[in-house]
């Protein structure tokens, strides 16, 4: 980041991949040759991606800093900003504020087995942090995924779905809410088949990252698995600004999630007022 | 030995003409039933005999200011191909803010730790900060509302003052208090301020005990904390607020904004202006879900963040300077002091049930 933390580096979008109807991953390098070199981050940090003369949203750099040819966030169609970005395509110019945040505590989870549990757009954070581990794969225990969405056709990361599927280092299960034709895969609500899987939680560590919702009801599942508090990261999303911890915005307590956050164990939500 | 000097009443119109050669100056003046700080301008005077309505928070944190400025340029050889050029809009401005009370300068001590000692630097703050001086007026006397005795302070307090001015018989004694400020009272203006010095330090003895005693407030963090969950004693204390916001717009301390762009055809503007955690929509998300969805809610963070969560992150300071203007211009008439004191007293109820 510049002297002035406001100010976004450009970059130039180069290959906008469609997801989902309302999922957009937009592959962007930064323009500057100087910011470029200097340019790294860690897994489960995210950026600010500006669409001028709309505004700035926040998104997780989903891409790993084990192969940096390029950025890459995956874009959840909601309101303006998000909108404004999915009408932008290869070559287009684009605003880039990152790194912000903290990371995964990857070093911390090495020697453990690690259990992935995402749940639609969800999936982007953890994406970072698995293919982090799977380049430096001898580093970590048994990795189990478990990724789950409303339909097959709302599944971000489809044409990486069948890799996942192959790799004997990687367990990888799949879900959808309800039957759909030609589905081979789970049918059920994410925490239930995680029960199924049944992942030890011995010498392991949970993610997940999801809905609200799916999230609150992971956490359970997990806790019957035997997962304690300080074995279960999640990822939280606040409404952001500054991304920096001065707009005042997204504070839980004495914590704001945009510096502090976004990755927290649960034993450190635990601790902070309740106000998810 | 701070250097210290006299100026006579009549003189000071003069003066800050002379400081308007350098610097903008800002004076508090009367605009309809309002006091409020604005550029000076002596066919309009000034008025400090009481606390300005709205603190002079605009002179280094304004309302509204352009952050960026973008534009799109054509490649002419490439019409389908657009270039952006965007150029940061960094303030060159420098102020004296002239009458503004102790708790007024104190309040930009409270930005700082957040604005300028983290983990970032607001450029802009800081651009503004560096060069805007405080003639800061001491007060002679406590209003019901003020309470900044109870903060760590008190009305001749000079923490973040460049100058101290307190009244005496004829005008008033100057104080240097930063070196900046040493240099603002090079002026020929001014007389020599020893013989003054006694009366003025009796100027503040009494000043402090028009405040009457301080409540203890070291327990205000945790007991905060303790009475967080129970909604239905946030309800009842925030029954009458109508999250309008102006308890915020009017604080001293309150630091919080929102970004958003404007354009123009082709060009436009990266805008930061005032936000407040009292409106619901200051925490609204994408999703829809809203950690704050009733203004029990918003009460207890305004009043959490600035007596709980600030202190334990800033060495238990705390992020209230006591102004009372919130109090004061609160339209329904909600108190802060008693929000904090209400907590406090609560869990000792609680205990005493036990
Ligand atoms: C740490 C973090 C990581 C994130 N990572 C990702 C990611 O990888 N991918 C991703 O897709 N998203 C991610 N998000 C979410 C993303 O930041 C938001 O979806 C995005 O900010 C929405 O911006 P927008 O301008 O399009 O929406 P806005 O136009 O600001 O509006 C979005 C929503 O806000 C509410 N809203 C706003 N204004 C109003 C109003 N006037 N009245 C009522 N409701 C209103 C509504 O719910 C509306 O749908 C992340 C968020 C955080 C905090
Ligand atoms: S000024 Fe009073 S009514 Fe308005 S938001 Fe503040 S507490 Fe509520
Ligand atoms: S909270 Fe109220 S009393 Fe405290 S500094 Fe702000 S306006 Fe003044
Ligand atoms: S987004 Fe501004 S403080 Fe977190």
């Amino acid at each position: 980041m510049t002297s002035n933390p406001y100010l976004p580096a450009m970059a130039t979008i180069q290959e906008v991949i469609e997801e989902t109807p309302n999922i957009k991953t937009f592959r962007v390098t930064l323009n500057n040759p100087e910011i470029k070199k200097n340019f790294s981050f860690e897994p489960g940090q995210v950026g600010q991606l500006s669409a001028f003369g709309i505004g700035e949203a926040t998104f997780v750099i989903n891409s790993t800093p084990t192969r940096m040819d390029y950025l890459q966030f995956s874009v959840m169609r909601t309101g303006e900003v998000t909108s404004k970005l999915h009408t932008l395509s290869a070559g287009d110019q684009i605003g880039v504020r990152a790194p912000l945040g903290n990371c995964f505590p990857y070093e911390a989870m090495k020697g453990k087995d690690i259990v992935f549990v995402g749940g639609g757009i969800g999936m982007a954070p953890l994406r970072t942090l698995l293919y982090y581990m799977l380049d430096n794969r001898d580093d970590y225990g048994k990795i189990t995924l478990l990724y789950g969405a409303r339909s097959p056709v709302d599944m971000a990361f489809s044409y990486e779905l069948p890799e996942w599927m192959e790799r004997d280092d990687l367990d990888t299960h799949l879900t959808i809410d309800s039957e759909y034709e030609g589905w081979e895969h789970n049918v059920g609500l994410i925490p239930n088949v995680l029960l199924d899987i049944n992942p030890p939680s011995k010498n392991a560590f949970a993610v997940t990252c999801g809905p609200p919702i799916m999230i609150k009801f992971t956490v359970q599942a997990l806790a019957k698995l035997g997962f304690k508090d300080d074995q279960i990261i999640t990822t939280l999303e606040k409404r952001m600004k500054c991304g920096i911890g001065i707009c005042g915005r997204c504070n839980i307590g004495g914590s704001y999630v945009c510096q502090d956050g976004p990755v927290y164990t649960y034993e450190q939500l635990k601790q902070l007022p309740n106000e998810m | 030995m701070a250097q210290v000097k006299f100026i006579k009443k009549d003189n000071v119109s003069a003066w800050l003409e002379e400081l308007g050669q350098k610097h903008e100056v800002l004076a508090p003046r009367f605009e309809g039933d309002s006091i409020i700080f604005r550029p000076y301008d002596a066919s309009k005077g000034f008025f400090i005999e009481r606390e300005a309505t709205a603190p002079p928070k605009k002179a280094i944190f304004p309302q509204s200011e352009t952050l960026l400025k973008f534009s799109n340029i054509k490649d002419l050889e490439n019409p389908e191909k657009v270039a952006l050029d965007v150029k940061e809009n960094l303030p060159d401005s420098s102020w004296v803010v002239f009458g503004g009370r102790p708790c007024d300068a104190r309040g930009f001590t409270m930005f700082d730790r957040v604005y300028l000692n983290g983990k970032h630097v607001d450029a802009y703050y800081k651009a503004r900060r560096e060069n805007t001086f405080f003639i800061t007026l001491a007060c002679e006397k406590g209003e019901t509302t003020c309470f900044c005795n109870w903060v760590g302070s008190g009305p001749s307090d000079p923490t973040g003052s460049d100058v101290l001015m307190v009244p005496v018989e004829g005008g008033f004694f100057l104080e240097a208090v930063s070196d900046r400020g040493a240099s603002l009272l090079d002026s020929s203006l001014l007389e020599d301020g020893d013989s003054k010095q006694a009366e003025a330090d009796k100027v503040k003895v009494e000043a402090d005990k028009s405040m009457g005693e301080a409540q203890d407030l070291s327990k205000a963090p945790e007991k905060l904390l303790a009475v967080f969950d129970n909604m239905e004693h946030w309800e009842e204390m925030s029954a009458k607020c109508l999250s309008c916001g102006a308890c915020t717009y009017l604080c001293p301390t309150c630091y919080c904004f929102n970004i958003t762009d404007e354009s123009d055809g082709i060009s436009g503007t990266r805008i930061r202006s005032w936000d407040n955690c009292m409106s619901s929509m200051f925490t609204m998300e994408a999703s829809g879900h809203n950690p704050r969805p009733t203004k029990a809610h918003r009460l207890k963070n305004r009043v959490g963040h600035k007596f709980s969560y600030y202190p334990d992150l800033h060495d238990g300071v705390i992020s209230c300077c006591g102004c009372g203007r919130c109090i004061k211009s609160c339209p329904v008439g909600v108190d802060i002091r008693q929000l904090v004191l209400s907590a406090i007293a609560y869990e000792a109820k609680e205990a005493a049930n036990d």
